[in-house]
């Protein structure tokens, strides 16, 4: 299991600001080991932001995201105290769902 | 043949073979995926990634806005790269380097009540020309920047 997702969801005005930061290697496919072998394509594939149930976002990624990848994303409508939660599924089959809190 | 195949496995000697087999693993799970568009993440062109993202072509367009994106970046294994499209009935944007191995780097779907605007980071290989796609109302508009990149970050 992957290290936890900081996510922070803020309000403004009449919609909430979402930034997630994630832990994940996102190896490429292209690069190679000591050894010249390549060192297997390992990247999140699918990410998915839900707000009381109501999917907001959601994205197919490639492996060209950078590692330890940034996603930051504005939806209208949330309530401070509403949960703001986000999923990926990497290309090994690896979940991760966290939430957080609107403030 | 097969004895011979047994041999390998049981030897286990074949580090490389373990390291197939385990890759091959690792690619079902995202085989069984319906959701990722793996043909479009392996496509070369603008053109083609249209295509395999279920469009015609692209039009270029002034409504695709570049934010908090660098003209030049130090440092290729991190680009921010912020889009946003002030086009009407916006569903989706993509981001798409033309330089690196598979053009396709995401593909954000935007759903009503979402603001059509993402930020996030990517990897660039060298300078290159970037794509921001937007699919809006079924048609897709594209707008490109380019961006210069210092330090590679695809090497090995």
């Amino acid at each position: 299991m992957a290290d936890p997702m900081k996510i922070r969801a803020n309000l403004a005005g009449d919609t909430t600001e979402v930034k997630v930061l994630m832990s994940h290697e996102m190896e490429t496919g292209q690069r190679k080991d000591a050894q010249g072998k390549v060192i297997p394509a390992w990247f999140i594939q699918n990410v998915t932001a839900t707000w009381n149930g109501k999917t907001v976002l959601s994205a197919e990624w490639g492996p060209a995201i950078a590692k330890n990848p940034f996603l930051s994303f504005r939806f209208k409508g949330g309530a401070r105290g509403d949960k703001v939660q986000v999923n990926w599924v990497d290309n090994r089959g690896d979940k991760r769902s966290d939430e957080a809190t609107i403030a | 043949m097969d004895a011979g195949r047994r041999d390998v496995l049981k030897a286990g000697g074949g580090t490389a073979l373990l390291t197939l087999l385990a890759a091959a693993g690792w690619l079902k799970p995202g085989e069984a995926q319906a959701a990722w568009n793996a043909a479009a993440f392996e496509t070369h062109s603008l053109d083609a990634t249209v295509k395999a993202l279920g469009g015609g072509s692209a039009a270029a367009s002034k409504d695709i806005a570049f934010v908090s994106t660098p003209d030049i970046a130090e440092n290729g294994a991190v680009v921010p790269i912020g889009i946003s499209s002030s086009i009407p009935k916006t569903e989706s944007i993509a981001i798409l380097v033309e330089k690196n191995p598979n053009m396709l780097a995401a593909v954000f779907d935007i759903p009503p009540g979402t603001e059509p605007a993402v930020t996030t980071r990517i990897k660039m290989g060298q300078s290159s020309n970037v794509y921001a796609l937007v699919k809006a109302d079924g048609k897709f508009h594209v707008a490109s920047k380019e961006i210069k990149v210092t330090l590679g970050g695809c090497g090995g």
